[in-house]
């Protein structure tokens, strides 16, 4: 009996080597596949404008100068030799990445903290408390994500500068704190809904508020999915092109993704100055993924269920 | 409370309940009247008018149903309800089942899985005009880097075919965004590349099935692919359900790629026009207003039924704390 247990792991063990190292081939042949555009693109970002296309594609002239240049689509300030004013004159030249770089943090910061505050609450309501229409109402919720962006905003345009607040940041901002968006109320709800009702009966009976229970009891439990929503918030306006387009005209208000598109009307010898500056765009966001992703192994939701 | 008989205290609860429900979901409420509601209904009344955007409110003719009856002859309508259609069947399944393999695989204990998780997000995050700035020098025929590759592993191919026949096999890749038989297919591959997005939330879907379950069924003698049908299909199907309707939806309303990559015109011959590129272009190029609120409209109805109907039919999807009343 113990002979056979032992043989029966030992093949167990077999079978699990093998395939994970199937997967791990896989997982290489596709990596390769998804980070390959990526490397051009970065190989672009460093090579002289007359060889940007010159092949074979890693093929580089490792122009670090790009780096510097791309932080300014209009040019670099001219140095004056004072290296205090011309530092000075780098950091607060105001059609440059960095005065982007900083109205796109502050943008991207104010309507995340939005998103996460208001769909939270808004996906609590939908799938914890009974209130008449709720379902009528959610059904409407489900509704607004199927409405095309472009049926409402030629008429929400109208209402905003009807009340003055285009060539601002407030269109950015202000809708993201009410609602936060279909798709995260019902990302949120979906997992609100996975969560056995037995821990709110619980909490009532000890005493714990409807707030309560969803401030601490329902936020905590749900951290992996409160951090991809959060995730995909800053992702979503780090690259929002089209709202920023419509309602920014003054370049100081300029976002990173506005920035970008500078590039494009200029002359088109400007690829790898273009392909610098996406690459340092996507940095922080590259860093903020690295470092959120490990709430996902957590699983934080079924380990506090365990304990 | 103690001295409240239970009927009671159960009745004031339900309206306690209620006006807190209220309260929960009033920030969207507000949302959805001020930028929802208002705005479509406005639309709705724009698509049975005449409007250039200029000439003000009360510029606006009331024309009926004439937009409406316009599509049923207007030809390029018909080519982007097409192209569009083409589209969202061969990218949704694709995209799907591609992001559910690749969470999959990003969810085995291996080493450095976190950086190879990054890896497969990355393309998700690039700025998109950007990334289709990216995607339209990799699509060109002579120097673009999809090319380049096919024409290196058709190279390698033909050292291998020497070693035994003396033939080389002549390998063209495609004109890609320049041919209107290829140009579908370089957009499902680039929807491809950004798998990452829906792998991100299967993955947080496969965090959350209790390890218990496993190895429930690997007592039970349950080899991988049984556990995979019968735990992890099931444990995950709210979260296939979510992403199935979300791609669906994004997939009507492809545009940024389109509009960048085909100059905003859908060119070649009209094969990259898909839907919402014909709406912006009645809007914003040729200022019909009343005509792209019609299309929008249209668009809006034919998601809708279609969501309905994946609604319909979503007995397959299991919901672990779902009372059932």
């Amino acid at each position: 009996m113990a002979q056979l247990n032992s043989d029966f792991w030992a093949s167990k063990r077999r079978i699990d080597a093998f395939r994970k190292s199937l997967a791990l081939a896989t997982i290489l042949v596709l990596s390769v596949s998804m980070v390959v555009p990526l490397l051009w693109m970065v190989a672009i970002s460093l090579k002289a404008s007359e060889n940007v296309f010159q092949l074979p594609p890693w093929n580089v002239d490792w122009k670090w100068a790009n780096y510097v240049d791309a932080w300014y689509p209009f040019g670099r300030p001219s140095f004056t030799g004072d290296w205090w004013a011309d530092l000075q004159a780098m950091l607060f030249e105001k059609e440059s990445f960095w005065w982007y770089l900083g109205n796109t943090l502050v943008v991207t910061s104010l309507s995340v903290a939005g998103v996460l505050l208001s769909s939270a609450t808004v996906a609590f309501g939908f799938a914890r408390l009974k209130f008449p229409y709720r379902n009528a109402l959610f059904i409407i919720v489900i509704g607004t994500m199927m409405v095309p962006s472009q049926v409402t905003m030629i008429p929400t345009y109208i209402l905003f500068s009807k009340i003055g607040w285009t060539n601002s940041w407030l269109p950015l901002i202000i809708p993201a704190w009410l609602g936060g968006g279909a798709y995260n109320i019902f990302l949120l709800r979906q997992f609100f809904m996975g969560i056995p009702h037995d821990l709110d009966e619980a909490a009532k009976i000890d005493g714990c508020s409807t707030f309560g229970i969803f401030w601490r009891i329902m936020l905590p439990l749900s951290l992996p999915a409160l951090v991809t929503v959060g995730v995909f918030a800053i992702v979503w306006n780090w690259n929002d092109f089209l709202n920023p387009l419509i309602y920014l005209q003054d370049s100081t208000k300029f976002t990173l993704a506005l920035g970008l598109n500078q590039f494009r009307s200029l002359s088109g010898d400007k690829t790898n100055l273009m392909m610098a500056a996406a690459t340092v765009v996507l940095l922080p966001i590259l860093v903020l993924f690295f470092v959120g992703q490990k709430y996902f192994i957590q699983g934080i939701a079924t380990t506090g269920l365990k304990g | 409370m103690a001295s409240s008989s239970p009927q009671i205290s159960r009745l004031k609860g339900s309206t306690r309940e209620a006006i807190a429900g209220f309260l929960f979901t009033l920030p969207w409420i507000l949302g959805f009247v001020l930028f929802m509601g208002g705005p479509i209904l406005f639309s709705l009344f724009l698509s049975f008018g005449k409007w250039d955007g200029v000439s003000g409110i009360n510029g606006i003719q009331w024309v009926g149903l004439d937009n409406f009856r316009e599509m049923a002859t207007d030809q390029r309508f018909f080519k982007a309800v097409y192209n569009t259609f083409v589209y969202t069947a061969a990218s949704v399944p694709l995209t799907m089942a591609g992001a559910i393999l690749v969470a999959l695989l990003m969810n085995q204990k291996l080493k450095g899985i976190a950086f190879f998780r990054t890896i497969f997000y990355l393309p998700s995050v690039t700025a998109g005009v950007a990334s289709a700035f990216l995607w339209f020098f990799i699509f060109q025929p002579d120097y673009g880097l999809l090319n380049y590759s096919i024409r290196l592993v058709a190279h390698i191919a033909n050292v291998f075919v020497n070693l035994v026949l003396p033939v080389d096999i002549a390998v063209h890749g495609p004109q890609w965004l320049a041919d209107p038989a290829w140009v579908k297919t370089a957009y499902v591959l680039m929807s491809l590349w950004g798998v990452g997005s829906g792998m991100i939330i299967y993955l947080a879907g496969l965090q959350g099935i209790p390890e218990q379950l496993y190895e429930a069924a690997d007592i039970d003698g349950a080899n991988a692919w049984q556990q995979f049908m019968n735990v992890t299909l099931p444990m995950l199907s709210p979260v296939i359900f979510f992403n199935l309707i979300l791609t669906v939806i994004g997939s009507f309303q492809i545009f940024t790629q389109a509009f960048v990559l085909s100059g905003g015109q859908g060119a070649p011959a009209d094969s990259a026009l898909f839907y919402v590129l014909y709406v912006y272009q009645q809007a914003f190029q040729l200022f019909k207003f009343g005509y792209a609120s019609a299309l929008a409209w249209v668009l809006f109805l034919v998601i809708l039924v279609a969501t309905l109907i994946q609604f319909k039919f979503s007995g397959w999807v299991y919901y672990e704390g779902d009372l059932k009343n």
